[in-house]
C-alpha cells in the first residue's frame, strides 16, 4: 500500500542520520582502541593490540572492571528484590488504586538523576541527615563514617536510581498476563504460592530479563554516583575511562576499555534475548 | 465453592507482607525527595537533624544567581532542539520500521534503540570522537546533537507502539480517494498518532533536561543546568541545589499530571513499561 518513494521517504534520512552520529561513532571507537598516544601527545594511527594487552596486564584494569560488575550484579539484585514484589502488588492486589501506584513509581524517576544521588549523600555523610538524627536520638555518639564513600553508598544510590527502571518492565509483563490464566489455576486448586511459581512468574520472565538487562548495564556504566559518593574504594570502570580521556589523557586506551563495556553489553542483550526467546511461551 | 471465593479474596487483597513491602519502597523511594525538598527550606544549611530556623533563604539567594538561569536556559533550548531533531527523525524510522523492507532493517532497529539501553558514557565517548576527527568545535550544539541522536530511541519506540495500534483503513481510504502521500501523512498518519508524538515529545524533554552523562563530554563553554549543578556539588553541598531541585521536581509533576491527563483523556494505558520490554529483548 506505501509506495516506494515514500518508503524512501522515511527509510533514508532516520538511516543516514543514524549511520553518521551512531554507526561511525562505534566504529571509530573501534579503531581509537587500536591506535596509541604519542610521548607528545598526538594520536599515533599505527594499528596494534598494545591497549588491549595492558588491560589484561595491568591488574588495575580488570580488578576495577570486576568490582564495577560487582556493584552492578548488586545493584541488579536489590532493585529486582525491591522492584518485583512492588510489581506483583500493583498488578495484583492494588485494586482501584493501581494507576496512582503507578504513576507514584514513576514520579521519582523525574528528580534529576544526580539530585537524587546527590540527596543520599545529604543523608549518609558524616555531618548528614542519619548520622545527625543517630546522635540526635543517642544511637550513636560518634558519627558513621562507614555510610559514606564506599561501594555501600554507590550501590545504595544506584539501587533508589534503577528499581523504577526494574519495576516497569516487570509490570508491564504482569500485567500482560491473561488473568483468567491465574483464575484457572486457583480453579484448579492450586495454592496461591504454587499459582505464582507456576503460572504467575514463569509469565513475567520477559520483564524480568528486561529489568535485569536495565539496572545491571545501565549501572556499570555509571560514573557519577562514584565520583559523588564511592570514595576511592567506589571507584569504577567508568571512572577509569573518564581520567583516561581527561587528566591521563589516553583516549585509545580509554576507547578499548569503552570497546570492551560495550561488548559486554550487547553480550548481555543477546544472552537475555537467548533466554527469553527460551521462556516465551506465547 | 468456598475455596474458589476465599481464593479469590486473597487474590484481591493479598498478603499483608506484600502491603507492607510495597510501602517500604515507595518510603525507599520518596525519602531522599522528601530530604531534599525539607533541606531547601532549611536555615542551617544542608543536614543537620533536626531541621530548624525555615527559611525562603536559598530560594532568595537562587533568584539572584545569574549563571544557574543561564543554565537553565540554556537546558531548555538543548532540551527544545533536541527534541525537534528526535522527532524529525524519530517519527519517520518508526514509519520505516513499520512498512518498509530494506536490507539491514535489524540492524537498524538494534542501532537506533542501543542509546536506549547503552550506558551515556559510550554515547558521549563516541560522539567526543566523531567530533574531534570531524574538527567540530564542542558547544551547546555538540550537546543537541548527542541528545538529539541518543532520544531518537524514545521517539521511535513511543511511535512506533502508537502505529501498532493504529488502523491502517484510514490511510488507505486516503489514498484511495486521491490525497498525496504527503497530505496523508499530514492530515490522518500525524492526527492519529498525536498522542504518542506528544507523549514522546515530553519525555524527550524532560530527558534531556535531566541528562549529564552525554553531555558530559561533549560539553563547550557553556553549562547545562545538570553540569552547572555538577560543578557545584563537586565544590562542596550548597543549599541552593536543594531549592532548584525542588522547583524543578515541582514543574516535572505538572508535567506528569498533563501527560497523564492526555494519556487518559484517549483511554490509552502507559505503554513505556513495555517498550522497555521490547528494547531490552530485541
Amino acid at each position: 500500500m506505501f509506495s516506494r518513494a515514500y518508503r524512501t521517504a522515511v527509510t533514508v534520512p532516520p538511516l543516514v542520520w543514524v549511520a553518521v552520529f551512531l554507526l561511525v561513532p562505534y566504529l571509530l571507537m573501534f579503531c581509537y582502541s587500536f591506535w596509541s598516544v604519542s610521548d607528545s601527545g598526538t594520536i599515533v594511527h599505527s594499528w596494534n593490540l598494545d591497549n588491549y594487552k595492558e588491560l589484561l596486564t595491568k591488574p588495575v584494569y580488570w580488578q576495577t572492571l570486576l568490582r564495577s560488575m560487582w556493584i552492578a550484579a548488586r545493584v541488579m539484585f536489590f532493585s529486582m528484590l525491591l522492584g518485583y514484589p512492588l510489581a506483583y502488588f500493583l498488578s495484583f492486589h492494588a485494586g482501584g488504586r493501581k494507576d496512582l501506584y503507578y504513576q507514584l513509581v514513576i514520579i521519582p524517576l523525574w528528580v534529576s538523576y544526580l539530585v537524587r544521588a546527590y540527596a543520599w549523600k545529604t543523608i549518609l555523610g558524616t555531618d548528614g541527615v542519619l548520622n545527625t538524627l543517630l546522635q540526635y536520638v543517642h544511637a550513636t555518639r560518634h558519627p558513621l563514617d562507614f555510610l559514606l564513600y564506599s561501594p555501600f553508598a554507590v550501590v545504595l544510590t544506584l539501587t533508589h536510581i534503577y528499581t523504577p527502571f526494574t519495576f516497569l518492565p516487570i509490570y508491564a509483563s504482569l500485567e500482560h498476563i491473561p488473568r483468567n490464566l491465574v483464575e484457572a489455576s486457583h480453579d484448579l486448586g492450586a495454592t496461591p504460592q504454587q499459582t505464582f511459581w507456576r503460572v504467575i512468574f514463569p509469565l513475567s520472565i520477559p520483564g524480568v530479563l528486561a529489568g535485569a538487562t536495565f539496572a545491571f548495564v545501565l549501572s556499570l556504566g555509571d560514573f557519577l554516583a562514584p565520583l559523588l559518593l564511592g570514595g576511592p574504594s567506589g571507584i569504577m570502570i567508568s571512572n577509569i575511562v573518564v581520567s583516561l580521556f581527561g587528566a591521563a589523557y589516553n583516549w585509545p586506551l580509554g576507547a578499548s576499555i569503552s570497546l570492551c563495556m560495550l561488548a559486554i553489553v550487547i553480550g548481555l542483550l543477546f544472552f537475555s534475548e537467548r533466554l527469553e526467546k527460551k521462556w516465551s511461551f506465547s | 465453592m468456598s475455596a474458589s471465593s476465599s481464593g479469590q479474596g486473597s487474590l484481591v487483597k493479598g498478603p499483608r507482607w506484600l502491603t507492607a513491602h510495597a510501602l517500604a519502597v515507595f518510603a525507599f523511594l520518596y525519602l531522599p525527595i522528601a530530604i531534599l525538598i525539607l533541606y531547601s527550606f532549611n536555615g542551617q544549611g544542608v543536614g543537620g537533624f533536626p531541621p530548624r530556623d525555615l527559611t525562603l533563604n536559598w530560594y532568595r539567594i537562587l533568584f539572584n544567581d545569574g549563571p544557574i538561569w543561564d543554565s537553565v536556559l540554556n537546558s531548555l533550548m538543548v532540551a527544545f532542539a533536541a527534541m525537534l531533531i528526535a522527532l524529525v527523525f524519530g517519527i519517520p524510522a518508526a514509519l520505516a520500521l513499520d512498512r518498509a523492507q530494506f536490507p539491514g532493517k535489524a540492524l537498524f532497529r538494534r542501532l537506533v534503540l542501543l542509546p536506549l539501553i547503552l550506558p551515556g558514557i559510550i554515547t558521549g565517548l563516541s560522539l567526543l570522537m566523531l567530533f574531534r576527527v570531524a574538527d567540530v568545535k564542542l558547544s551547546l550544539f555538540t550537546i543537541v546533537l548527542g541528545h538529539g541522536t541518543a532520544l531518537i530511541s524514545v521517539a521511535t519506540t513511543e511511535v512506533f507502539a502508537g502505529l501498532q495500534k493504529l488502523n491502517r483503513a484510514q490511510e488507505e481510504a486516503s489514498l484511495d480517494l486521491g490525497a498525496t502521500y504527503w497530505q496523508t501523512f499530514w492530515r490522518i498518519t500525524v492526527p492519529n498518532l498525536k498522542l504518542s508524538i506528544i507523549g514522546a515529545a515530553l519525555l524527550i524533554f524532560t530527558l534531556s533536561m535531566d541528562e549529564i552523562a552525554v553531555s558530559f563530554f561533549l560539553i563547550g563553554r557553556d553549562n547545562t543546568l545538570p553540569l552547572e549543578i555538577w560543578g557545584r556539588l563537586r565544590r562542596g553541598i550548597t543549599p541552593e541545589i536543594n531549592a532548584i531541585s525542588t522547583i524543578i521536581f515541582v514543574f516535572s509533576l505538572i508535567a506528569i499530571v498533563v501527560w497523564y491527563r492526555l494519556r487518559t483523556r484517549a483511554e490509552v494505558t502507559p505503554e513505556i513499561g513495555a517498550e522497555l520490554v521490547e528494547t531490552a529483548d530485541h
